[in-house]
This record gives C-alpha cells, sequence and structure tokens, in this order.
C-alpha cells in the first residue's frame, strides 16, 4: 500500500474539512459525530440559527447513510456497506458530502424523487413536505421519504448529487449539501 | 390512569404524561433512528386517555431538535389528541420555539396546518 498520510491531510486542509469518516455506520458513530460537531460549533460561536440548521441537516443526511445500510440486499458485495461523509466549513457556507453504494434499480427511484423534490419552489416544497407527513405511510422507522424534503427546506439550496454506475448492479451515490451561512 | 414518565437521553425527549391533570410535555431532542418504539408508550397512554376524557388538556411542546423520523411520530400523538379533543378534551397544544429558530417555528406552523387544534406559538427567549 503506498499512501502518503500528509497529502491526504495538506488535501483535507485545503478543502476544510473539518471532520471525515469511512466506514460502517452505526447509531453509537452518529452519537458520537452529532456531539463533536456540536462541541466544534460551539468552539466556533456560531449564531444558534446556523448551528440549528447544521445540526438538523447532518441528523437527517447521517441517519440517511444509517437506514439504507438496513436495505442492504443479502448477497450483496462485501465493502458495499460501508459510507463515507465529510463536513466542511468555509467563511460562506458549511458543507456535508456524503457517499454510499445503492442498486442500479433504487438508484433510479432515488433520482426521480430528487429530481421532483429540486423542481419545486419553497412554498411547493412546504406543500409537499405537509402532504408526505400526512399521508399515513410511514417506514418501519418512521420516516417515509421526509429526510431529503427536509434537507432541501431547510438548506434553503437545491440538492446537489451524483449517480456514478460502478457495474451491471451498483452506483456509487453521493449527495453534497451546502449551508449558506 | 398512571402517569407516564420517560427520562430524557441525547437522542430522546423526557415525555410527561399526568392524565389525572390532563397535562402532557415532550420536552428535549427526538432524534432516534427509530422513533415507532419510543413514541408507542405515549400513543398508547392517549388512547386509554381517550376513554375517560378530563375537561381540559394541556400539552407543551418543547423540543430543541427532532428528525424527520419522529416527526410522523409526533403528528400520531397530535391525531390522538385531535381524537380527545373532539370527545370535549379541551386540548391545547403550546409549542415552544427559540426567537431565532424560523425552522422550529415553521415546524409547529406545519402541525397547525393539518391538526384541528388551537395552536399557541411560544417564544422562548435566549438567555
Amino acid at each position: 500500500m503506498d499512501i502518503n498520510i500528509y497529502d491526504f491531510y495538506n488535501k483535507m486542509e485545503q478543502d476544510n474539512i473539518m471532520l471525515s469518516f469511512k466506514g460502517n455506520v452505526t447509531s453509537e458513530l452518529l452519537t458520537s459525530v452529532l456531539q463533536i460537531m456540536e462541541s466544534k460549533m460551539d468552539k466556533l460561536n456560531e449564531p444558534n440559527r446556523i448551528k440549528k440548521k447544521v445540526y438538523n441537516i447532518l441528523v437527517e443526511a447521517l441517519q440517511n447513510l444509517y437506514h439504507h445500510l438496513d436495505k442492504q440486499p443479502e448477497g450483496a458485495p462485501k465493502g458495499h456497506n460501508t459510507v463515507i461523509f465529510m463536513i466542511g466549513k468555509t467563511e460562506e457556507a458549511y458543507s456535508i458530502f456524503t457517499g454510499n453504494y445503492i442498486s442500479n434499480d433504487n438508484a433510479e427511484k432515488l433520482k426521480s424523487r430528487l429530481e421532483k423534490i429540486n423542481s419545486l419552489d419553497a412554498d411547493e416544497l412546504k406543500a409537499y413536505y405537509k402532504e408526505v407527513l400526512n399521508n399515513g405511510m410511514m417506514s418501519d422507522k418512521g420516516g417515509g421519504g421526509l429526510g431529503m424534503i427536509d434537507i432541501a427546506r431547510k438548506s434553503g439550496q437545491r440538492l446537489d448529487f451524483d449517480f456514478q454506475k460502478v457495474d451491471e448492479e451498483y452506483s456509487f451515490y453521493s449527495l453534497n449539501i451546502n449551508i449558506p451561512q | 390512569m398512571e402517569n407516564l414518565v420517560i427520562e430524557g437521553s441525547p437522542k430522546t425527549p423526557t415525555i410527561k404524561f399526568n392524565p389525572e391533570e390532563g397535562k402532557l410535555l415532550i420536552q428535549g431532542r427526538s432524534i432516534p433512528e427509530n422513533s415507532i418504539d419510543f413514541y408507542k408508550p405515549l400513543v398508547d397512554a392517549l388512547e386509554e386517555y381517550a376513554g375517560g376524557v378530563k375537561e381540559a388538556t394541556k400539552v407543551d411542546i418543547v423540543l430543541e431538535y427532532f428528525n424527520t423520523s419522529s416527526s410522523k411520530c409526533i403528528l400520531d400523538v397530535f391525531k390522538k389528541l385531535e381524537r380527545i379533543n373532539e370527545a370535549g378534551g379541551g386540548v391545547t397544544i403550546n409549542w415552544h420555539y427559540e426567537e431565532d429558530d424560523e425552522d422550529m417555528l415553521e415546524a409547529g406552523e406545519d402541525y397547525q396546518a393539518i391538526i384541528n387544534i388551537p395552536f399557541k406559538m411560544v417564544e422562548i427567549e435566549e438567555d
């Protein structure tokens, strides 16, 4: 293995990455990451409004990764149950990057949902959120498709996503959430 | 009917339900990965309460954060309260939010638009 950790470090420093993780997501890990980010934002004396926005969006983004792992079909290639996420901050904005494998079938479905969310303005998103909240559908974990709508609403930004086809069965799904300060 | 008390944790709120006094408090953070199991005892208690309804039921929601997994469960709680209200339970819901937390205020307004119970938006001033 030929890895220069100093190059890694410099790259992350240039990109203003505060925290990064690659591996398997557990409930305990999410609790720790949320606590770390909360105390980092406290130390930076972020305004309450920004702190809450970033925290809320982070909860949704990380729990999406967590629930995604539950949905991995049996016999999925080893390594496909690991994910990556990074949290960065510049003068202008916080950024949350997430990445995970997804089956091509699910990628198609997710893509059309994300495109729908991106086609809506703020008022339409509010109406859509209430519609999905009130339609009685609930996944066995509770959310039932509200997470991405909530991220779009709270960030006030279009969802910046990409699906990179890996092979006949899988794609790699990446999401970049931008939260302006 | 017995009181229901659930102590808060980093991911779940404190719940205090006193059926004798007709008082319900949900306070803290509600961000568990799986909310349905967490809210079930409260939903069940409200179901039982609906049978022997009091004249007035006062509900205080003082949430700092809640995730979308909780949002449907909170709606379930409100729907139970809506039925209690219709049965003569005189429900009032105080939705508390920190003064600069527009997202939390908006979340309360979303519920208000869906649920047929008087909501009162209560601003918590920052210290």
